[in-house]
Parts: C-alpha cells; sequence; structure tokens
C-alpha cells in the first residue's frame, strides 16, 4: 500500500498546513461557506416552512419546493449559476443558500403537521394566541424533527461545498479537484479523507443535538424524516 | 442569450450526452436494487444485522460524492467501473431502507394464511411478500433514480458524466447555451422519471395506495 504511506506523507508535511492552501484555511473557508449557506437557507427556509405548518395553508408551495430539490442537481445549480454570478464564492454561496432551503422547509412543516391536534386545540381553549400556540406548543414538540431538518440541509450543503472547487471556489475540494489535474494520489486521497471526515462529523454531531433535543421532552414524530440528497 | 444555433451545432454530442446519463443512471440504478435485495434477504432472519448494514450504506450516503470518486480513482482509475461504484454505493441505502419498510409492513396474519396453504418460503416471497412491498419498492426506485440522475453529472470529473459533461464543456468554453441546454435537459430527465415512476407506482399497485415513501 504505497498510497497509504503517501497520504500520511501528505498529512505530515508541514508545507500541506501552511499558507492559503493549507488544510486550516481551506478548512475555515468550506466551513465559513457552508455554514453561511445554512444560515441563509435557515433563515428563509425557517419562518416559512412555520407559517405554511401551522396555518396549513401553501402546503403546495412546500411539496413543490421539495420535488425541485430533489430535480435539480447541486453540481448542475452551481455551474449555471457560473454565468450569472462569476467565479467561485460568487457562485457557490446562491447555489448552496437554494440547497439548503428544501430539506428545512419540508420538515418543518411535516413536524409542525405531525404535532397532536388535540394539544393545539387544547392550548387555543385555554386562551392562547395564535403566536403562543406556534411558540408554546408546536415548535417545542416539533423541536426535534425541525432539527432534523437542519442536519440534512447541513449535510447536503457541507457535500456540495466539495463541488465549488470545480468553479474555481475554495474550501477543501480544491484537494480533490487539483489533486486530479495534476495525478497527485496522496492529495486527491487526502482531500477525500478531510470532506468525509468533515461531511460524516456534521451528520453525527447534528444527530446528536437531535438526540438531545428530544431526550425528556417530547420525542420526534416518527416518520417525519426524510432523507436528504447526497451530492 | 440562448444561442440556439450553438445548440443545434451540438446536437450530436446533447444526444450522446444524454444516452450516456440514461445507461449510468440505468446500470446504477439496476445493480443496485440487485444487490440491495440480496442483502436485504441476507439480513432479513437475522434482526441484529439490519441496523449495521443500514449503517454502513448511512456512511456511504453520507461522503460526498466528489470524494467517494477520488478514494475509488486511485484503485479501478478514470473507468466506467468507478463511476458506477460510487453510484451503486449511493442507491443502496434508498433502496435497503423502502425494501426492509415494504417487506416489513406486510400483515403476520397475511403471511400465516400463506404459511397455511402450503406456500414454501421462495413463493410466499415472490408471490405474497413482494407483491405487497411492491409500492414502496417502487416508491424507494423512484427516489434512487432521481438521486442517480443528479449524481451522475458529478462523474464528468472522472470523463463521463452525461449531461454534466454537456455543462462542463459550456462551462471551459464559456457557452452558456451549453450550460443551459446541460441543465434544463437534466432538470427535465429527473421530472420525467420522479413523474413516470410515481404514475408506474400508483398503476401496478392499484390494491395498495402508494404510502409514504418514509424516505
Amino acid at each position: 500500500m504505497e498510497l497509504l504511506g503517501d497520504v500520511a506523507r501528505w498529512f505530515t508535511d508541514p508545507a500541506n498546513w501552511a499558507g492559503s492552501n493549507g488544510v486550516p484555511i481551506r478548512l475555515v473557508e468550506h466551513i465559513a461557506v457552508s455554514g453561511l449557506a445554512i444560515a441563509l437557507g435557515g433563515l428563509i427556509a425557517l419562518p416559512a416552512g412555520l407559517a405554511i405548518g401551522h396555518t396549513g395553508r401553501g402546503e403546495l408551495v412546500s411539496t413543490a419546493v421539495a420535488g425541485l430539490g430533489r430535480a435539480v442537481p447541486s453540481y448542475a445549480l452551481l455551474i449555471l449559476f457560473v454565468p450569472i454570478f462569476g467565479l467561485g464564492f460568487a457562485s457557490a454561496l446562491p447555489a448552496l443558500v437554494l440547497l439548503a432551503i428544501p430539506p428545512i422547509l419540508v420538515n418543518a412543516v411535516a413536524s409542525l403537521r405531525d404535532v397532536d391536534a388535540e394539544v393545539v386545540e387544547s392550548g387555543r381553549g385555554m386562551g392562547m394566541t395564535e403566536w403562543q400556540v406556534l411558540r408554546g406548543v408546536e415548535i417545542p414538540a416539533a423541536l426535534p424533527s425541525i432539527v432534523a431538518g437542519v442536519r440534512t440541509s447541513a449535510v447536503q450543503v457541507v457535500a456540495t461545498a466539495t463541488l465549488a472547487a470545480l468553479v474555481a471556489g475554495g474550501g477543501l475540494g480544491r484537494y480533490i479537484v487539483d489533486g486530479f489535474a495534476l495525478q497527485r494520489y496522496d492529495r486527491l486521497v487526502a482531500g477525500a479523507l478531510l470532506v468525509a471526515l468533515l461531511a460524516l462529523l456534521t451528520e453525527r454531531g447534528l444527530t446528536a443535538l437531535e438526540r438531545r433535543l428530544a431526550r425528556g421532552g417530547p420525542t420526534a414524530a416518527a416518520g417525519v424524516e426524510a432523507l436528504g440528497q447526497p451530492a | 442569450m440562448i444561442r440556439w444555433d450553438v445548440i443545434e451545432g451540438n446536437l450530436p454530442l446533447i444526444a450522446a450526452k444524454l444516452g450516456e446519463h440514461l445507461a449510468l443512471t440505468g446500470v446504477a440504478v439496476g445493480v443496485g436494487l440487485v444487490l440491495s435485495f440480496g442483502i436485504v434477504l441476507l439480513v432479513r432472519g437475522r434482526r441484529r444485522w439490519v441496523g449495521p448494514t443500514l449503517a454502513v450504506f448511512g456512511i456511504i450516503y453520507t461522503i460526498p460524492s466528489l470524494a467517494l470518486l477520488a478514494f475509488l480513482v486511485p484503485f479501478t482509475r478514470l473507468t466506467f467501473l468507478t463511476a458506477e461504484i460510487a453510484l451503486v454505493g449511493y442507491t443502496l441505502l434508498i433502496l435497503a431502507r423502502n425494501l426492509l419498510a415494504g417487506l416489513d409492513a406486510v400483515p403476520a396474519d397475511v403471511l400465516e394464511a400463506a404459511d397455511a396453504m402450503g406456500y414454501s418460503r421462495v413463493r410466499r416471497l415472490w408471490q405474497v411478500e413482494l407483491p405487497l412491498a411492491l409500492p414502496l419498492i417502487v416508491a424507494g426506485i423512484r427516489i434512487a433514480t432521481v438521486t442517480t440522475i443528479g449524481l451522475v453529472m458529478v462523474t464528468a470529473l472522472i470523463g463521463y458524466g452525461g449531461l454534466g459533461q454537456v455543462m462542463l464543456r459550456g462551462y471551459n468554453f464559456r457557452s452558456d447555451s451549453l450550460v443551459v441546454a446541460g441543465f434544463v435537459l437534466t432538470v427535465a430527465l429527473a421530472l420525467v422519471a420522479d413523474l413516470g415512476l410515481g404514475w408506474l407506482g400508483r398503476t401496478i399497485a392499484p390494491w395498495s395506495r402508494a404510502r409514504r415513501a418514509g424516505a
């Protein structure tokens, strides 16, 4: 396994940990663009999802968004945006924001819909305003499922951020794309390891958060959780 | 703006890449279905294997496609095989989950009735369990197909990619027309597959209203 040795050497070479193409900078780039995209996507998708889920109106919108989210490949979106927004970060961010929206929106709508209708009604019967019902009853009950949507979205965004390197973006995908171009398998595999690790850690971390939220309090409604898209 | 003359000039390329896209997708979903079916049959008898199997499929599913391809290339090079291993890998979780859910949802009394009628294990599987599980299985195939259509594009990096190759060429030669053509065709392909397989699911199993896919 000559390759394993090469990859190990790549990781121990100080040159790969310094400068603008070093692992720390690439990692920060990757996390920053992903985090920003999830935050912006959540800012759009959460209020919309809560509004649709609470009122029960506009479910057609969330169904359509879910369908489009499935049908539009992340790679395609990324490349489509280059002629519009330009290379790199400028195209990657809007593409990632759009990709972040469907899982958060769909899960928020579904999780609110699955909250026990009698509990919601008794809240209203106690004289709670609609806003109080949403904040005091529905959101706490739906929280684990809502976080599940954020997790799905985050994993997808972190994975897609890798593809940003294809359109001259930064992030950890840089090592993979450059490794391919230069036929440097040590860099290629090292990059793949870093990217896979980040995606798996994102998934595990948010799953743990979800479990914490579910424990003691109301549990996530079974069957709400949908698979995200690999990217 | 879209230049139709560019698209017209590239029609042979677009048609060839569309064919490649369909072939890559078809092979991936076909092989994935056979593989996951075999694995599901293996682990179904031993319940404690189900969790770990799905966990492994889940890990593959979580790995970004670019990284998965990168892991494979040093071993299988820039080949059709590399593309397919990655694509099949992503279908496993979707298909296995739905196969298991479909088979588990068969009511116990139906199985008992089949046993009492003297059905062999194999015959019970083919004539009772699979038909009843069909709506969920087709739902799984539908999701796997639409997902694969998207992922095929990423294999453009290793020289395949179907319509992803059309978009990549448009990107490399600064031809917005090719970028848009590749995009529109891919999304159209995914939507047609989604609607078509949805229709198929409702048609072949009219006795059972397709439940929510759970996936």
